[in-house]
């Protein structure tokens, strides 16, 4: 699929996809739902709203391609149920 | 090698006990995790080790936090926890004596031992969670409730001057205080950094929500809209001095308060008497 883009187009399409891409296949957080409590601050907090609740009050990232790893919802989880998928 | 977001995001679950079962106790949103989330990354980056580090708490919701905590811990009696913190580090030195207390524990049951420890200038760390409420017991009301505010022993609201745990720091000669709020997270983990760091009582007051009785009781919504309302009301000490009185009801000044770093310390000090008598 790279291959049929790149000609021409150099400039405007990187060659190699960013760790920061994210699509609902590659999430841009792991969220340990065991431990969530559904205090629904992550989803408040958020500054690009990529959560929603779900039936239960828990997050469901309805809007991975917006995260920009800025860290709020992770440090200010208190059940530290939010890790980035980002290595 | 620089570390990834998924390392750092990772960094609190290499010091949860591994025996506690998850999740806390707290309720759902409650700031205690918060602080805890930021005490743990400040160790890792300032590099203790886990047996550097001793946690001292006495009853309360706050005192639950070092349960979850894979450092030296000592859960003791109500109010006691700065007695018994001073008994550490008296025996260890070298240790980073940590005293987690919320405010009824710190300042009702143990105010004595609060001022004391203040005016000895022990080098402890006292993070003092203030949720304006006694938690645990159901929502009564504390040294720190603010006048007018509801609790369930002041149904009329609270007749009562509140104490501000800072000025009676200052006061009781603590030589290092500062505020923050659960909310202004990267200033929390600079105070708490900076309190572990220097040499001399240092008192670190995160204001934080207890959204199921404080909250409930006065109206003030949730845990997000209570954390919320945390960032409006916060004032940094540059403005606060340009601010009257009447403007700063209500409000929590933030930052670093009092810094004396010429005050000596007590433990430095009984080793000096002892070298000195023994010739």
């Amino acid at each position: 699929m790279s291959d049929s883009n790149q000609a021409g187009q150099e400039k405007t399409t990187p060659k190699k996809k960013s760790k920061y891409d994210f699509t609902d296949d590659n999430l841009p957080l792991e969220i340990n739902l065991s431990w969530c409590k559904a205090c629904n601050i992550c989803i408040a907090m958020c500054p690009q709203q990529i959560f929603e609740p779900d039936r239960d009050g828990r997050p469901v990232q309805t809007r991975p391609a917006d995260c920009t790893q800025c860290t709020i919802c992770w440090v200010h989880c208190p059940d530290f149920c939010i890790i980035s998928t980002v290595k | 090698m620089a570390t990834t977001e998924k390392q750092k995001s990772d960094i609190t679950h290499k010091y949860l006990r591994p025996q506690k079962s998850f999740p806390s106790v707290w309720c759902p949103g409650c700031g205690n995790g918060i602080v805890m989330g930021a005490f743990v990354r400040v160790v890792d980056k300032l590099g203790y080790s886990k047996d550097e580090v001793a946690m001292v708490s006495g009853i309360g919701c706050t005192s639950r936090l070092p349960v979850y905590l894979d450092f030296n811990s000592l859960h003791t009696t109500h109010g006691r926890a700065l007695a018994f913190a001073t008994g550490v580090k008296f025996g260890q030195p070298k240790m980073k004596v940590v005293v987690i207390t919320g405010d009824g524990d710190a300042l009702a049951i143990g105010g004595n031992h609060f001022i004391h420890a203040c005016r000895r200038n022990i080098d402890i760390t006292c993070i003092l969670i203030n949720n304006h409420t006694y938690g645990m017991t159901g929502g009564q009301g504390s040294p720190t409730t603010p006048e007018d505010a509801i609790s369930t022993t002041t149904p009329y609201g609270n007749v009562e001057k509140h104490f501000d745990p800072c000025d009676l720091a200052m006061a009781a000669g603590a030589t290092y205080v500062a505020r923050g709020t659960v909310t202004h997270y990267p200033q929390m983990e600079k105070i708490i950094s900076a309190g572990l760091e220097h040499e001399g009582f240092s008192l670190i007051e995160i204001i934080s929500n207890c959204h199921t009785y404080y909250g409930r009781l006065n109206r003030k919504g949730d845990a997000p809209a209570m954390l919320e309302q945390f960032k409006e009301n916060a004032i940094t000490t540059g403005k606060a001095k340009k601010m009257d009185e009447q403007e700063l009801v209500g409000k929590y000044v933030i930052g670093k308060l009092h810094e004396d770093n010429v005050k000596s310390e007590f433990c430095c000090e009984y080793q000096k008497l002892i070298d000195h008598q023994k010739g």
